[in-house]
């Protein structure tokens, strides 16, 4: 059972992801020995799985087989019919034996009322020792039933679809009966044809537990096995998987949209085989279950609609079609038809699939779950996460392959054949003519003519109109000009710091009190840029149908590209007259004398013309903001779309209509994003295509023609809400919509249920009433204030720079100087005059914790309170890269914090290695801490093995889901040396780390980087949002040993200008979650809680400390210790001051030393000494997670403020000092039974007197990592030099776990006989990588996959020789290493800048895409390679010259020799003509730098 | 920020001052002003801050980054409505202002600051040229009447923003003339009193009353100024400071404040050879 909602933490946030494999007989065959090879699969995927607090609970694990129809015969007292003639269920009930008495009843008696028959119960028998404590306490009572025809002729489907029927309205009855123990009764599976063993156990348990699964007599012709890895340690049995006809790996990012737009489908459904009944099936979903879970009830229902197993599968998770050129017309028409009755169920998604006669798996359109199988000559299908858990021999291998993404895998377990994904779909795509369909019925906005008409003209002038709207100049020259110019969004640098919108005095715009969630840890944010294929922003209009038929009608839709319109498509829409489509207009004003009471009644009666516009046949519904005049205010757009969206919802007629909105608010991305999230279908921002035009007339947008301005403005609000849905993983606008991905920051729970309803809201806030006040403000202003001549027309605005009448900003004018004053002169009466107008500034509201106050004082003197150079040890300064920072500066705060005993950090800019040795005047410039981002630049083993502490960054909190660039023109030669790049080449963090997709991934990761180095921590950076708690637990049990929770205000060298503001939440929650739900779990004693985010006085510190944090970051106030004004032109390389700038002119300004920085800390310390001697705190220990020292404070002045309820920031569970609740324990990171420890004892002689040893080993893929120890224990001898080449070779037998040759140096040869799973090479950093197809294998190596997704990422230096394909991602943000493969997947060399790859085999899609520097030679003998696999955007294609040739050659020759490849060797073999089939693939900016680099050294020697 | 770089393309450049022996002869402003492209390179010095400190120290809170970012652009009527937003009187303070902002100029930690002071009137003094410095009356009068006393910046600030908002204002000054220390504080090599009538002309248009040679309480009663609806005292500071100093009643030393006010003031009517004034610690040698 999950735990209640509680303080600031939120069960719904929880995530799940998990190992996952099938394995079936192609022959059909029935053997025992399935159930036992499946479950050796889930124990040997145990590492991707997570265990409790208690030790012995699993997060859930279980196995679907076939209906055992003999061991069932033998097994049940009554008498059973032939197989296939009757059902059999998993019954999961309650304990007490009177509520379980009822459980079954009702059951019983819905099984009657389908007229069938309960042909009996069975005892399932468990064993229920084999459970931990925790799973003990949930345990249901389990039971099978037997469910017969009762008589009756009926044909499969008839059969299953009363069972169905029966068993859901059964559900509907327990749940809504109000039974204590209702969440009990739970049904894992009710079939003719499959049956579900599961439960809250870990893999070994599940055999332990049932015993039936140990019976000889069970035997089966496939097994689906699963277990889960939930984030938080409250799962519970119902969740284990596999669920009735699929288990998942992955995250459904879009469940909330999915779920309500499948409850408004229901309203229109109708079904021959449900008659009446299917009015009381409803809802399909059940609330409060997992994404994996919601996803199985809509399968089932779409199966009994008569749809297959494999077409509901690409219904729900379709391929990329959208962008594709290369695919069929009759599938992509298929996808098109079918995304007009439902949105992607978007996620990293791996999805095996049975319905007991095919057996398949499905891989989401983004590939990012690992998904391989191998067929053998016995007859055997083996899916699973990972090669090599089961033990089969290389000469029985028929085939290793891999699900590609959007792909599919189908065994046709009746048939006994696999069928290609080709033919599947094939197969599915011409049962109906579904082109024709399209032709005759969607409709593209682009067709309907325009209408010619004149724009509508506005009574008021633009200038009182814009006031109205709250516009201020800042709107207009900071971000609507330069979208209009570049079409991209405005760049801006440094944190946020002025105040949430709920507390500023200025009017704030609804939208301003939505932040976006954004994916970390457990699903990856996207790179819609680089990966552009996959995304899609085009929506379709109108209403829906009964989603049981598939007619022709199911398409009458309206289509539109780019869902920001002009007024042109406006127009078009408005007068649209066209029999399918029917557009009503909606005002969205209220009289504004009237106040609250107008408002209210007007959003009320907009619901009630939409709900009558419906009723009379319109399909369209335009809500429209024009006519805001004197006497009319204008509705938020924001409130009136989610308000008629959900009121129509409950209405049941949400599904019959799209919305259209015509706003003259939406200005930034953040607004249009809102509004799409709420349930809008097209924007026109028509007061931002006034303000275009206007400005081009008057030539201040200067350069362009204002069509092309407004055309530009609208592509990049396109571009800049695929960023915003790519933050939380989610590839298409069409699952966006309406999915609601926010939270709510400052609106009352009552205001929210009402008009946002299931959108988290946890310190309540403001509601209509104040909503309605800001309205009138900037509606008063408009119209009564500003008549007087020489007043601005717009106010200036403030927020992105300060303004005396702008909004206030914490970093002003005077508190920078006197910071400056006090560190540099080490005055204390400055550092107090800085902290009490930061700390007064924020109590009179700026931020959360200015609403605290100390309580329950008990001062002791303070000559008690621990000294000040001890707690400066938990103080650190934040990730600032080499790069974005000057050496100057970045050495800066390394001496200073060295000295005292804290720790900087490195930031993921890698370090020169110079500094990881001390000077000579004793002062040490490394980073004590050293982070690895997705960029990985400079991360190798050298690198690693000098930190000690090593940060994983998750995200960053000025633009948490992004990721970053460096330009070309920055990257100088300093910085390309220490981050292993080709000067004056772009550098491109992507969004995601490609090693993380999920958690089990991020513990693959920390478990990669303690094998680099032991003795640092492992550190996990996230961002504060609603769930981070249980993200928290979820990284604590992937092993980490500190999470870092970031506010959202923290600074960067460049962010998009929105995200700045709308991403992310204050520290104040995301550690008041970590810490209750850590605590909760009994996880808070393995963690070191840490706290960053414009932390700037001793009583920051205080607050974050009480709230559970115990050690601390800052990095914007250090840097203004060192000098920064706080200009905010990081991202243009002229800081004045030296600090954010590369320019060697520039940084001779920098005027910082190590002690100004010492004395702020210093400062900073006493000033907490001093409270800690108030409140009565010895240590900072002592003070950790009482946050019943703090108080809320009393009622503010300001009506916004005066709702805020701080209360669940302070909350503590029960029970909360029965636990530890700070750290007091290390984490066990199971490193004993490692490898590399048995290597380095027998590898002695090579390792410590360099002699040349070969050596032998079997592998297995639970041996992780290998390679890593042994770089290590290298490179603390022999730093980056490692050994001399081919000093060490180590061959291996088998299959390698993930990971292997993790950062392995120089002088290492690794050799793999068999194949390796994900992440070969990773961080790769001088070794020889040699991987070989067994000699007794008779397939083909080119044909055949050999190695997993995302290899070399991140690799520097090395060789590796691949005798095989390889997965996606090959050589990802390869820096520099040379690699021979015979194959590749979907984006391979992506984010390259370095190094060399030799492709001789098939290409996936989108190759090189963001590659900016290295070369890669691609073998294309049938020209589909530069046909449109590689993607152009910054790579050139060229023809060989004499030096590629002979490179290539000698590659060859290398790959040939190692590996014996078949097909180098068929290539050396005809030279001539194979070279003729080479393409070299080289970077433009590459090219043009190596030039340079030719120009700059010739100067140099000339 | 339309220049990036500015601040490193190009110097600080002030303006230059007229040949010595040009202005012998008279006791007028000898200012060069620096054309067009010079002021827009000027304009583009700045780095536009996240914190402006200029905007901070200015007594008045110009929105300096906004102006400067507009001269650089040629935007130069929008710099005006910028630079008139906040002041009132520009060509004023654009010369006369000790200018604090340029002493808080970030640009100025490490190189010569904005020269602010003079982009200032360079906006204003574009804006009279082009003409787009006009009266602007109220469209709607209120039925308040508002005296104020005194004629210095202060009062004739409080007179154009008070009449704008629609009020009916009468202005009382006890000298024979307008603009207070202005008018008889200020040396005309400093600001030449065409400047001064220029701006009093617009005043006047816009229907602001002015009576000179009228010293409330003296010549003119408290009761009569009790007739307005609001009376607002701008009365300056014309009490003077003497130094603390031995000697300062010598014969021959004479206060600055009494002698710029007097008849003997040489910019007013009489030539002198050559004089020295010490005034607020600064020292003027002619």
């Amino acid at each position: 059972m999950a735990y209640k909602k509680q303080g600031v933490y939120l069960p719904e946030f929880e995530h799940d992801n998990c190992g996952a494999g099938f394995i079936c007989s192609l022959n059909g065959e029935r053997t025992h020995d399935i159930i036992h090879e499946a479950i050796e699969i889930l124990i040997k995927l145990e590492h991707r799985g997570a265990v409790s607090a208690d030790g012995r609970t699993g997060d859930g694990a279980g196995i679907l087989t076939d209906i055992p129809h003999k061991f069932f015969n033998k097994a049940c007292k009554f008498k059973l019919p032939d197989s296939k003639e009757y059902g059999v269920g998993m019954v999961f009930l309650p304990k007490s034996i009177n509520q379980y008495k009822y459980c079954i009843d009702i059951l019983e008696d819905e099984i009657k009322s389908q007229n069938l028959e309960v042909l009996g119960w069975r005892d399932v028998p468990v064993k229920p020792q084999h459970q931990g404590e925790i799973a003990k306490k949930t345990e249901p009572k389990i039971k099978q039933i037997f469910v017969g025809k009762n008589g009756q002729e009926l044909s499969e489907l008839e059969f299953n679809a009363k069972i169905y029927a029966a068993r859901k309205i059964a559900e509907h009855k327990i749940i809504h009966s109000r039974l204590k123990e209702s969440d009990k009764f739970y049904i894992p599976s009710l079939s003719t044809t499959t049956l579900i063993y599961k439960g809250l156990l870990i893999p070994e348990d599940i055999r332990n537990y049932y015993t039936d699964l140990s019976d000889p007599d069970f035997i089966t012709r496939l097994a689906l096995v699963h277990q889960r890895f939930s984030t938080n340690t409250s799962p519970s049995w119902d969740l284990a998987q596999p669920f009735r006809f699929m288990c998942h790996n992955g995250e459904i990012n879009t469940l909330r949209g999915n779920v309500s737009r499948m409850r408004a489908r229901e309203e229109l459904m109708q079904s021959d085989i449900f008659g009446d009944d299917i009015k009381r099936l409803f809802p399909v979903i059940l609330e409060g279950k997992s994404d994996s879970a919601s996803m199985d009830m809509v399968i089932e229902m779409l199966l009994m609609t008569g749809r297959s197993l494999p077409e509901v599968m690409m219904m729900m998770v379709p391929e990329a079609w959208e962008k594709d050129t290369t695919m069929p017309d009759n599938k992509k028409a298929f996808y098109e038809y079918n995304s007009c009755i439902m949105e992607p169920w978007d996620g990293p998604a791996s999805v095996p699939f049975t319905d007991g006669n095919f057996i398949g798996a499905l891989l989401d359109r983004n590939g990012l779950r690992p998904s391989r199988y191998t067929v053998t000559k016995t007859g055997y299908v083996v899916m699973s996460s990972e090669i090599g858990v089961l033990n089969i021999k290389p000469e029985n291998v028929i085939r290793h392959g891999r699900l590609e993404p959007g792909k599919m895998f189908l065994v046709d377990m009746n048939a006994g054949k696999i069928i290609e994904d080709e033919e599947i779909k094939q197969n599915i795509v011409s049962k109906k003519p579904y082109r024709k369909w399209l032709n005759k019925h969607l409709l593209p906005l682009a067709d309907v003519p325009y209408t010619g008409n004149k724009c509508p003209v506005e009574i008021n002038t633009i200038d009182l109109r814009q006031r109205m709207f709250g516009y201020t100049m800042e709107d207009i020259d900071t971000i609507i000009t330069p979208m209009c110019k570049t079409g991209k969004e405005a760049i801006g640098s440094m944190g946020t710091d002025t105040p949430v919108a709920v507390l500023s005095e200025k009017p704030q715009l609804l939208y301003n009190y939505f932040k976006q969630l954004f994916a970390q840890v457990t699903n990856p944010p996207l790179d819609g840029i680089r990966e552009e294929i996959i995304t899609d922003i085009s929506l379709a209009i109108g209403e829906d149908r009964n989603i049981f038929n598939r007619s022709p009608e199911q398409c009458k839709k309206l289509k539109i590209q780019n869902p920001v319109i002009s007024n042109d498509d406006l127009d078009k829409i408005r007068n649209i007259s066209h029999p399918d489509f029917n557009a009503v207009e909606i005002p969205m004003l209220y009289d504004i004398k009237r106040g609250l009471n107008a408002l209210e009644r007007s959003l009320d009666e907009m619901v009630f013309k939409t709900a009558k516009a419906v009723d009379d046949g319109c399909n369209i519904i335009i809500l429209t903001d024009r006519g805001a005049d004197k006497a009319n205010g204008p509705i938020p757009a924001l409130l009136a779309c989610s308000y008629v969206h959900h009121s129509l919802n409950k209405l049941q007629k949400r599904s019959k209509f799209g919305i259209v909105i015509e706003s003259a608010e939406p200005r930034e991305p953040h607004h249009f994003a809102s509004l799409f999230g709420y349930g809008a279908s097209a924007i026109n921002p028509y007061m931002v295509n006034e303000i275009i035009r206007q400005k081009v007339r008057e030539g201040s947008i200067a350069g362009i023609e204002s069509e092309k301005a407004v055309q530009n403005f609208n592509k990049a609000i396109g571009k800049g809400i695929l960023k915003i849905m790519n933050k939380i993983g989610i590839s298409t606008l069409h699952s966006y919509r309406a999915s609601q991905i926010f939270e709510i920051l400052g609106l009352s729970s009552k205001f929210s249920d009402k008009y946002f309803p299931h959108t988290p809201t946890r310190i309540e806030g403001i509601g209509l009433y104040e909503v309605e006040r800001e309205i009138s403000k900037r509606h008063k202003k408009a119209f009564f204030g500003n008549e007087i001549a020489d007043n601005l027309k717009l106010d200036v605005g403030g927020d992105y720079r300060w303004r005396r009448n702008g909004e206030k900003h914490m970093f002003n004018p005077t508190t920078v100087s006197k910071l400056q004053q006090a560190v540099r002169t080490n005055n204390t009466n400055s550092y107090e005059v800085y902290s009490r107008m930061i700390n007064e500034q924020s109590e009179s509201l700026m931020t959360l914790r200015g609403l605290f106050e100390f309580q329950n004082l008990d001062p002791i003197d303070i000559e008690k309170v621990e000294p000040w150079t001890e707690i400066v040890k938990r103080f650190k300064t934040g990730a600032m890269s080499y790069g974005s920072i000057s050496k100057e500066a970045h050495e800066n705060l390394a001496i200073a914090m060295n000295r005292i005993g804290g720790k900087s950090n490195s930031g993921e800019g890698g370090e020169d290695m110079n500094r990881f040795r001390k000077d000579l005047n004793g002062d040490s410039r490394s980073s004590a801490i050293k982070q690895v981002a997705s960029g990985r630049f400079g991360v190798s083993s050298n690198y690693l093995t000098n930190a000690k502490e090593i940060q994983i960054k998750m995200a960053q909190g000025a633009k948490p889901g992004e990721g970053g660039q460096l330009p070309g023109e920055k990257v100088f030669p300093w910085i390309a040396e220490v981050r292993n790049s080709t000067p004056y080449v772009g550098l491109i963090s992507p969004p995601p780390h490609h090693d993380i997709y999920s958690i089990e991934d991020l513990s693959q990761l920390i478990f990669d980087l303690k094998n680099a180095n032991r003795d640092a921590r492992i550190n996990v950076k996230l961002v504060s949002e609603v769930g981070v708690g249980t993200i928290a637990a979820g990284v604590a049990k992937a092993k980490a040993d500190v999470i870092l929770i970031s506010g959202y205000d923290g600074g960067t060298g460049a962010s998009p200008l929105t995200s700045l503001k709308h991403a992310g939440l204050p520290w104040e929650l995301g550690i008041a979650e970590a810490q209750q739900t850590l605590t909760l779990n009994n996880l808070r004693s393995r963690i070191v809680l840490e706290c960053d985010g414009q932390l700037k006085t001793g009583r920051d510190v205080a607050i974050a400390c009480l709230l559970g944090a115990e050690e601390f970051g800052f990095a914007t106030a250090p840097l203004v210790a060192s000098g920064c004004i706080m200009m905010r032109k990081c991202h243009l390389n002229t800081c004045p001051v030296g600090i954010a700038t590369q320019d060697p002119e520039l940084r001779k300004n920098f005027k910082g030393t190590p002690e100004h920085v010492i004395n702020f800390m210093y400062f900073i310390a006493e000033e907490l000494r001093q409270i800690m001697a108030q409140l009565g705190f010895r240590t900072v220990k002592e003070m950790i997670g009482q946050s019943q020292k703090i108080n809320t404070k009393k009622a503010t002045d300001n009506y916004k403020a005066a709702g805020l309820d701080l209360s669940a920031i302070l909350y503590q569970p029960e029970n909360y000092f029965d636990n530890p609740i700070s750290n007091t324990k290390k984490q066990d990171h199971n490193l004993k039974g490692v490898l590399d420890f048995k290597i380095i004892q027998d590898a002695h002689p090579a390792i410590y007197r360099k002699a040349k040893m070969q050596l032998e080993y079997p592998i297995t893929n639970t041996d992780r990592s290998v390679g890593a120890i042994i770089s290590n224990e290298l490179s603390k001898i022999y730093g980056d030099n490692g050994l001399p080449e081919n000093t060490l070779q180590i061959n291996f037998t088998g299959s390698a776990g993930q990971s292997f040759g993790a950062f392995a140096t120089k002088g290492l040869v690794l050799k793999v006989v068999g194949n390796t799973n994900d992440y070969l090479g990773k961080g790769l950093s001088g070794a020889k990588i040699i991987i070989k197809k067994p000699s007794k294998a008779d397939f083909r190596a080119d044909e055949n996959i050999i190695v997993g997704n995302v290899c070399f990422y991140g690799a520097t230096k090395g060789e590796a020789y691949i005798n095989g394909v390889a997965g996606e991602r090959f050589c990802v943000r390869n820096s520099g290493i040379t690699a021979v493969v015979e194959g590749v997947g979907d984006h391979g060399c992506e984010y390259m800048t370095g190094g060399r790859v030799v492709v001789i085999g098939k290409t996936g899609r989108n190759f090189a895409a963001g590659m900016s520097g290295g070369i890669a030679y691609v073998y294309d003998p049938d020209g589909k390679f530069r046909d449109g696999l590689c993607n152009m955007e910054m790579v050139e294609l060229e023809v060989l010259d004499n030096i590629d040739q002979s490179d290539i050659r000698t590659l060859l020759e290398g790959h040939s020799n190692y590996t014996k490849s078949e097909k180098a060797e068929e290539l050396l073999g005809n030279w001539e003509e194979s070279l003729k089939h080479f393409v070299k693939v080289i970077p433009t900016d590459y090219k043009k730098a190596l030039e340079r680099l030719a120009r700059e050294q010739q100067l140099i020697t000339a | 920020m339309g220049n990036i770089t500015g601040f490193k393309d190009y110097d600080r450049v002030d303006e230059k001052y007229e040949a010595v022996k040009e202005r012998l002869d008279n006791y007028n402003e000898f200012t060069i002003a620096l054309n067009e492209e010079d002021s827009r390179h000027q304009g583009s010095r700045c780095m536009d801050c996240g914190i402006p400190f200029c905007h901070s120290g200015c007594p008045l809170g110009n929105l300096i980054p906004d102006f400067n970012e507009r001269v650089h652009k040629n935007e130069w009527k929008e710099a005006l409505d910028m630079l008139h937003s906040t002041n009132n009187f520009p060509e004023f303070t654009g010369r006369l202002c000790p200018a604090p902002c340029e002493k808080s100029c970030v640009l100025g930690i490490i190189d010569g600051p904005v020269s602010i002071e003079n982009i200032e009137k360079n906006i204003v003094e574009r804006g009279f040229q082009e003409g787009w410095i006009v009266a602007n009356p109220p469209k709607i009068r209120t039925d308040k009447t508002i005296a104020i006393v005194g004629s210095g910046p202060a009062g004739l600030a409080a007179a154009q923003q008070l009449n704008r908002a629609g009020h009916t204002i009468t202005v009382f000054e006890r000298d024979d003339a307008i603009g207070g220390l202005l008018r008889y504080g200020i040396p005309n090599f400093k600001l030449e009193k065409e400047i001064i009538d220029r701006r009093l002309s617009i005043l006047e248009e816009e229907g602001i009353q002015f009576i000179t040679n009228a010293n409330v309480g003296v010549n003119y009663s408290l009761e009569k100024l009790n007739e307005f609806d609001a009376i607002v005292l701008c009365g300056g500071a014309t009490l003077r400071r003497s130094l603390p100093t031995k000697g300062i009643n010598a014969k021959g030393v004479e206060q600055a404040m009494d002698f710029l006010h007097s008849k003997r003031n040489p910019f007013l009517a009489v030539r002198l050879k050559a004089m020295l004034f010490l005034q607020k610690g600064k020292m003027l040698l002619l």
